[in-house]
């Protein structure tokens, strides 16, 4: 009963949709107020429905109803209750509906912070939000119910995919979703202003707070998934370029361009044009990554034949939806008035390289994912576009981009005088080259990238902090004073590439000064790495409750010191039957030393496979970018962009 | 205890749970066996999705590499090794697409989208200084100017 209410609400929720997409629209262009006010009433109750649907399908997971479906063929009775709970997003029709739920939730969020927004342009930012929401709800309910039941039904479930049994795991997909789904509102407040014909500086400060809140939470969810697949998948790595990472890294690339070019639209009024086609491409590769990923058009070609319903759904959609607003662009991007002028050497087109190299970044990884896919289907020829390629292409493309990156904050808009510029900055830079130069040295000096790209950190770092020192007047009386009182923006923008600077310098660390063990040991074997001495001291059995697992011990010392032993574990899962490697890992500042146990000899089982790897460093990759999002949060919370709390034309919000 | 371990140890039988099995010897010589993992990371595992055969577990990936060795040992180059697979497999086995007539657009396209990027920016950036730029002064604003600022001086 309650499946069938939650799948009744998922329908009254498309038709709130329907509703919300169509009225205000046209209530907007005759200015006739009681349409318009339809939108934010409906975007509550579109939001309440589609909450209805979401519970609805929780509680079918939850009390394990495997007359269900999609529970049947995703969950399982032995499974522990945030797995069961977390496999609602873990299949395709609960993760399109939870996708729909947020796109929801976001779209209420706008009828309630932006009640002061300017009526046709609220009414109409709510109404584009709604028709994107329509074509989520007619895919779920024509093609992907995830409300079905079966009959017969089976006594018990197939179960989750092991490696997706984790707590990283659980929480990477809403994350994710967050951001993915947030850049949906940037969306329709570009659309909304096309049709409006009108972008100017408040419009900008309306968008950002929700570029920043998707941002925020993509880059959260992109690194949860990386440090979930750094533990789980037990091969130290942590970024493949897989496409399915690609498809998340892509929509980052465009949000982070996109949060750039509104600052110049915000402070210079220029850049408009190119500011909304940032906001349609972010949302285009965002829902691009979810349907290449959904769909799997990427493992084959052939895939997408298998289920031609919702391959030609999709396709429609998409063409819809980025075709239509594109062309909605062509028409209408000539009114968008260019604004203030300036230097080819000024902070504007400093970030106007900064947005060339992170688009052209953004389209390499695209065409890197998918020319395999066009290869095939044109000539028929296999090839594979892999990880060296991408390594190599996007991190030629990042070395600029980190260079302007420093000089962006201490340059002045409009115009900068690049003398004055590189002597205040050649202090720094030298400071950067030397610190490269030394650690390089210390590391053994093999390989010049790790220079290049540590000189980068290096770069980065002390140029934010030099822009920082120098905004505050540091070592001047009432510094303190002015250190706290600085806009949180900027505060937040020093966090933010504080942060990255601090995430190159442990990239730098652990791509190209990692080292691995690889061999099989005997109990009582020891082994060294990265400065640990290791001595393997046998493996134990264990039952968990939906898998067995071998247990391995290892004695841990650092220069003769004892630390805590270390316990990776094999794991086998009982549905479906699947191993799967939990590594063990000691963190520290200098780097993590990361155990891995494999399979025995099949005779005697007294020799084991082991992995060990030492990876410098790689800390500082998660902190790095646990610092950016704090960055992000703080700019969020400044008073200036608080949702809803700016006029137009005045400025009588600014503190 | 004992029980339940060769009970997982049977089942673990099946699947090797990662890209190094017991039965898989590494070369001797550590030079030879440092060569092989480094052409091991350029390899593909053809079942696998952008996996490299060392960070893969399929049995497929553990015949490569055991193929991988025994062209190491037969004394191959690591370009003939390289060949070797390419003449089975394909070029869909190289992580690394090759450099030749059909990727030659692939290995470009950062460099040609910068390009084209740059063009369209000064592009823009001309027209719209054309457009932007204020008339010049006409004769009358230049006097009323020359007046404004003589006035200024003898303030």
């Amino acid at each position: 009963m309650i499946v069938e209410i939650g799948h009744y609400a998922l329908i009254l929720a498309c038709c709130l949709s329907l509703i919300q997409g169509t009225f205000p629209l046209y209530g907007a262009t005759k200015n006739h107020g009681r349409l318009m006010a339809i939108a934010s009433p409906a975007a509550y109750g579109q939001f309440f429905f589609a909450a209805i649907a979401f519970g609805a399908l929780m509680y079918a997971f939850i009390t394990s109803d495997f007359s269900v479906a999609n529970v049947a063929r995703n969950s399982h009775t032995l499974k522990p209750m945030l797995y069961k709970i977390s496999a609602v997003w873990g299949n395709h029709e609960g993760s399109i509906l939870f996708w729909t739920l947020i796109l929801s939730l976001y779209g209420a969020m706008v009828a309630f912070f932006g009640r002061k927004l300017p009526k046709t342009l609220h009414a109409r930012v709510l109404a584009i939000q709604a028709l994107v929401g329509l074509g989520f709800y007619l895919f779920l309910l024509l093609t992907s119910n995830p409300f079905a039941r079966i009959y017969p039904f089976p006594m018990e479930g197939n179960g989750l995919n092991p490696l997706l049994q984790d707590p990283g795991l659980a929480f990477h997909p809403p994350l994710l979703y967050m951001g993915y789904v947030g850049l949906s509102v940037t969306f329709s407040f570009a659309v909304g202003a096309l049709i409006e014909g009108r972008v100017d500086a408040a419009w900008a400060r309306w968008v950002r707070p929700w570029t920043l809140l998707a941002w925020c939470f993509l880059t959260a969810g992109i690194t949860l998934g990386s440090w979930w697949a750094y533990y789980e998948l037990g091969w130290g790595g942590w970024w493949f370029w897989d496409p399915v990472e690609n498809a998340s890294f892509m929509p980052w690339l465009i949000a982070t361009a996109l949060l750039h070019s509104a600052i110049v639209v915000e402070k210079r009024d220029t850049l408009k044009s190119w500011t909304i086609l940032l906001a349609i491409i972010a949302f285009s590769f965002s829902l691009l990554g979810t349907f290449i990923v959904r769909s799997g058009v990427l493992t084959s070609v052939h895939a997408f034949a298998t289920d031609p319903e919702r391959g030609v759904f999709i396709l429609m959609f998409l063409f819809i939806v980025i075709g239509g607003s594109l062309l909605l662009f062509a028409l209408r991007a000539d009114k968008l008035q260019p604004g203030g002028l300036f230097a080819p050497i000024s902070r504007e087109s400093m970030l106007i390289v900064n947005n060339l190299l992170l688009t052209v970044g953004a389209v390499v990884v695209l065409f890197g994912t998918l020319y395999p896919l066009l290869r095939d289907a044109l000539t028929g020829d296999k090839i594979t576009v892999g990880p060296p390629f991408f390594n190599l292409a996007f991190g030629l493309l990042m070395i600029p981009l980190f260079l302007v990156m420093g000089l962006g904050p201490s340059a002045h808009w409009k115009r900068t005088d690049l003398k004055g510029l590189s002597s205040r900055l050649s202090f720094v830079f030298i400071a950067s080259l030397m610190a490269a130069g030394i650690s390089f040295y210390m590391a053994g000096g093999t390989e010049i990238m790790a220079a290049v790209w540590l000189g980068l950190g290096f770069w980065l770092l002390l140029s934010t902090l030099f822009e920082w020192a120098n905004r505050i007047k540091l070592f001047k009386t009432g510094t303190f004073k002015r250190m706290v009182r600085q806009p949180r923006a900027s505060l937040g923008m020093s966090l933010g590439h504080l942060g990255m600077a601090i995430v190159v310098i442990g990239i730098a660390g652990t791509s190209f000064w990692n080292s691995e063990y690889q061999g099989i040991m005997a109990v009582g074997d020891k082994a060294s790495i990265g400065g640990y001495d290791l001595t393997f001291k046998g493996v134990d059995g264990m039952i968990g409750p939906n898998y067995t697992a071998v247990k391995a011990t290892f004695d841990v010392s650092k220069e003769g010191t004892q630390l805590k032993p270390l316990h990776p574990q094999a794991r086998v899962y009982l549905t479906p039957p699947m191993p799967t490697t939990e590594a063990a890992i000691l963190s520290s500042f200098k780097g993590d030393l990361f155990v891995v146990i494999g399979e025995a000899n099949s005779e005697k089982y007294d020799t084991w496979a082991v992995r060990l790897y030492y990876k410098p460093l790689q800390s500082w990759l998660w902190a790095g970018v646990a610092l950016m999002v704090l960055g992000g949060l703080i700019s969020l919370s400044d008073r200036r962009f608080r949702m809803g709390n700016v006029k137009r034309g005045g400025k009588t919000n600014v503190a | 205890m004992r029980y339940l371990l060769s009970f997982l140890l049977c089942m673990m039988m099946s699947f090797s749970a990662f890209g190094i099995g017991v039965d898989e010897k590494p070369l001797p010589e550590p030079a030879a066996e440092a060569r092989a993992q480094e052409l091991m990371k350029q390899l593909r595992c053809l079942v696998c999705q952008n996996q490299s055969i060392v960070d893969s577990n399929a049995d497929l990936a553990k015949d490569l590499r055991v193929i991988v060795r025994q062209r190491i040992i037969a004394g191959d180059t690591d370009q003939q090794v390289i060949e070797f697979m390419t003449s089975r497999y394909g070029d869909w086995v190289l992580l690394k697409p090759p450099f030749d007539g059909a990727t030659i657009i692939l290995w470009l396209s950062p460099f040609l989208l910068l390009l084209i990027g740059f063009v369209i920016i000064y592009q823009n950036q001309k027209r719209n200084s054309e457009n932007l730029s204020p008339d010049p002064l006409s004769k009358d604003e230049k006097a009323r100017l020359l007046v404004l600022l003589d006035e200024k001086e003898n303030v």
